[in-house]
C-alpha cells in the first residue's frame, strides 16, 4: 500500500525548472532512494513534500490526505520527519536538549499522553540509540562544538524523537567516513524493521543500493528512471546522467 | 596581567567544582556551596534596596528611571533570545502608558487597577499590532518595530485622540516615593528571575531553539508563529508595565512615551551588559542611566563623553560585562604549556 503519493509536481525558480511533472509513489515500510546529479531537484522535491516550498502544480497525498498548502510544522506533526542536508541543530543548546524541542511537539505529546515524564531521560536514550556514548560528555556538549558526524546523527535522532512514520533523510551520509556510514546503516535497517518508511537522498550509491528497495533517478528536474537498484545500476541513461555524454 | 599572554602558553578554563556539580541549590550540601550560588543573586537584590534607602530624593528618582530602563533592556534581551530583533520597545512602552492613562483619566480607575490592567492590555494590543509581521525575520522585523511607535506618535498628533500633542495630565500619583521604589524593584527582579527561570525550562527551550534555527524548529513539529506570539506577549507585557508605572509616576502620558530613547537605550544596555544573559542588560542599564545623570554637569558635551564611554566598553569587552564577570566567578583559569 502506498503511504505517500506525489503527483505531477512542477516547480520553477525564475526561469529554471527545478521539477517538471515528477510523480513519486512510496510504499509503506520500504526504503526509497532518490539519486541524481547536483541540481537535479532532489532537495526541492523534499522541500515540497515537507511544506517548506509550495509547488506551482501537483499534489502530495499522505495516507490519503493532501499535504500541499500545509505549513511545515503541521506536516511534521502528521508524521513526516525530515533531516536536513545542511545540518541544522540548535547550536546554543546541549546535544540532548536539542531533542527536547521535537519531544515537545504536538505529535509526541499526543503519543505520550500529555507530555508528562522526564524528557531529558528520553532524549539521552534516543541519543544512545544513534551512537552518542552515554557515559561520556558527548551528549551534554553544546551542538556548536560537536563534530560533523555527531550532528548528522543528531538529525536522525530528531526524527526518531518525533516517532515519524516517514523518515526523509537528505544526504545523511555526505561528509561521513566509511566507518561512520557502516555504523549508521544498522540503525536505518532497525527503523525499517519497526515498520517505518524511509526516503533517502544520496550520493553514496554503493551504500544506498545495498539497502534500498526502489530507486528513483532525477536529472534536470525530470524523473528519468524508476526501479529496483539492480536495474538502475545497469541503465544506460542513468550512467549518462552521472558520467556525462561521451563526445 | 590580563592581555599579557605568556609565550607558548595557553589559558585553560575549568568550571569550579560547585558550578560543575549543580546549578540548583537543592542538590548542594554545605552553606559554603549554597552561598556560592546565592551570593551573586542576593547581594544585588539586598544591595539595591539598602542603597535606595540612603539615596537623596533626586537620586531615588534616578534609581526608579534606571529600573524602568533595566526592565526594558531585560525585555529586549528576552525577545532577542527568541529570535526577534526589536527596535521598538517604545511601542510596547507607549501602549502600556496610554492604556493606563486612558483608564485612569476616562474611567477614573485607581492606579492599583490601571497598572495591572494596562500591563496585560498593553501587552495584548502590542502583540496584536505585530501579529501580521510575525513571519518577518531579523532586520525586516526590526524595521517594522522601529517604524510603528513613530507612526503611532503621528497618529496621536493628527487625530488628537487622548489629548493629542498635549497628552493627558493630572493622573493619580503614587502615595509615597517608597511605594514607587518597592513596586518597581519588585517588578524588575520578578521580570529578571522569572524570565531566567522560564528560559531555562523545557518550554522556554523551544523559544531559544527558534532563535537558533527556525526551520529546524518547524521540522521538529513546532508552530513557531504561535511561540513567537507568546514571546511577544511576555516581552511587551513587561514593557507595558513600565509604561503604566511611569504614567503614574509623572502623572502624565503623551507623545513622548513613543520616543526613540525607550527603544535605543535598552539595546545599548544589552550590548555593554552582555546579550543573551538577561542579567547583563540589567547590569548595563544600571551603568548607563546613572552615568548619563552624572554627566549632566558637562552640559552639551555630555553626549560626547557618554558616547566615548560606550565605545570603550564595547571595544574592551565585546562579549559584555556580565559574560566576563560570570566567567571569572564560575571558572578557574590556569596557564598550560603548549606542547
Amino acid at each position: 500500500m502506498s503511504i505517500l503519493e506525489a503527483k505531477g509536481i512542477t516547480k520553477t525558480f525564475g526561469g529554471v525548472t527545478a521539477l517538471n511533472s515528477v510523480s513519486v509513489d512510496v510504499e509503506e515500510n520500504t526504503l526509497l532512494g532518490i539519486i541524481g546529479p547536483n541540481g537535479s531537484g532532489k532537495t526541492t522535491l523534499v522541500n515540497i513534500v515537507t511544506g517548506f516550498v509550495s509547488p506551482d502544480r501537483g499534489s502530495v497525498l499522505f495516507k490519503g490526505k493532501e499535504l500541499i498548502g500545509l505549513p511545515p510544522y503541521t506536516v511534521t506533526n502528521m508524521g513526516i520527519g525530515r533531516a536536513f542536508q545542511m545540518v541544522k541543530p540548535f547550536f546554543h543548546l546541549p546535544a540532548f536538549k536539542n531533542l527536547i524541542v521535537p519531544l515537545s511537539s504536538k505529535r509526541v505529546r499526543a503519543f505520550s499522553g500529555g507530555g508528562y515524564g522526564d524528557k531529558d531521560a528520553v532524549a539521552l536514550d534516543i541519543l544512545e540509540e544513534v551512537g552518542f556514548e552515554r557515559d561520556s560528555s558527548v551528549p551534554y556538549k553544546t551542538a556548536n562544538v560537536l563534530p560533523h558526524g555527531y550532528l548528522k546523527r543528531l538529525e536522525l535522532a530528531r526524527l526518531i524523537a518525533l516517532k515519524a512514520d516517514i523518515f526523509i533523510l537528505d544526504e545523511l551520509f555526505s561528509g561521513l567516513s566509511i566507518a561512520e556510514v557502516t555504523s549508521i546503516i544498522p540503525i536505518i535497517e532497525k527503523l525499517l524493521q519497526e515498520g517505518r518508511t524511509i526516503i533517502m537522498i544520496e550520493h553514496r550509491l554503493k551504500e544506498l543500493f545495498r539497502i534500498a528497495h526502489k530507486v528513483i533517478v532525477l536529472n534536470y528536474g525530470i524523473k528519468i528512471k524508476e526501479g529496483p537498484p539492480k536495474e538502475i545500476l545497469e541503465d544506460e541513461e542513468v550512467k549518462k546522467a552521472y558520467l556525462g555524454v561521451e563526445v | 596581567m590580563r592581555g599579557a599572554a605568556k609565550k607558548n602558553y595557553r589559558k585553560e578554563r575549568i568550571a569550579r567544582g560547585i558550578k560543575a556539580r549543580s546549578d540548583d541549590i537543592y542538590a548542594l550540601v554545605s552553606y559554603k556551596e549554597m552561598w556560592y550560588l546565592l551570593f551573586p543573586r542576593l547581594i544585588p537584590i539586598a544591595g539595591v534596596a539598602v542603597v535606595a534607602f540612603f539615596l537623596p530624593l533626586y537620586w531615588k528618582k534616578v534609581l526608579i528611571t534606571t529600573c524602568i530602563f533595566a526592565m526594558l533592556a531585560v525585555s529586549w534581551d528576552f525577545l532577542s533570545s527568541c529570535g526577534m530583533l526589536s527596535l521598538g520597545q517604545a511601542l510596547f512602552f507607549g501602549t502600556g502608558s496610554y492604556t493606563a492613562g486612558a483608564l485612569n483619566h476616562y474611567l477614573h480607575l485607581p492606579l492599583y487597577a490601571t497598572i495591572p490592567v494596562a500591563t496585560l492590555v498593553g501587552g495584548l494590543i502590542s502583540t496584536i499590532i505585530l501579529l501580521p509581521v510575525i513571519r518577518l525575520r531579523g532586520v525586516y522585523f526590526a524595521m517594522v518595530t522601529l517604524i510603528l511607535p513613530l507612526m503611532l506618535m503621528r497618529v496621536v498628533e493628527a487625530t488628537r485622540i487622548f489629548g493629542g500633542t498635549e497628552g493627558i495630565t493630572g493622573l493619580s500619583p503614587f502615595p509615597h516615593t517608597w511605594v514607587e521604589i518597592t513596586v518597581i524593584l519588585a517588578g524588575m527582579w520578578a521580570a529578571l528571575f522569572g524570565l531566567r527561570r522560564f528560559i531555562a525550562s523545557d518550554y522556554g527551550l523551544i523559544f531559544v531553539s527558534i532563535r537558533d534555527n527556525d526551520r529546524a524548529a518547524m521540522a521538529s513539529g513546532i508552530n513557531i508563529y504561535a511561540f513567537k506570539a507568546q514571546a511577544l506577549f511576555i516581552g511587551s507585557c513587561i514593557c507595558a508595565f513600565c509604561g503604566a508605572f511611569m504614567t503614574h509616576l509623572y502623572m502624565f502620558t503623551g507623545m513622548p512615551v513613543f520616543a526613540m530613547e525607550f527603544s535605543i537605550l535598552p539595546i545599548a544596555a544589552s550590548t555593554i551588559g552582555g546579550i543573551g544573559t538577561l542579567a547583563g542588560p540589567l547590569l548595563g542599564a544600571f551603568i548607563l542611566v546613572p552615568l548619563s545623570e552624572l554627566l549632566r554637569e558637562f552640559g552639551s558635551l555630555r553626549i560626547v563623553f557618554y558616547g566615548l564611554i560606550l565605545v570603550v566598553c564595547v571595544v574592551a569587552l565585546p562579549e559584555g560585562i556580565f559574560h566576563y564577570l560570570s566567567r571569572k566567578y564560575n571558572e578557574t583559569e590556569r596557564w598550560v604549556k603548549i606542547e
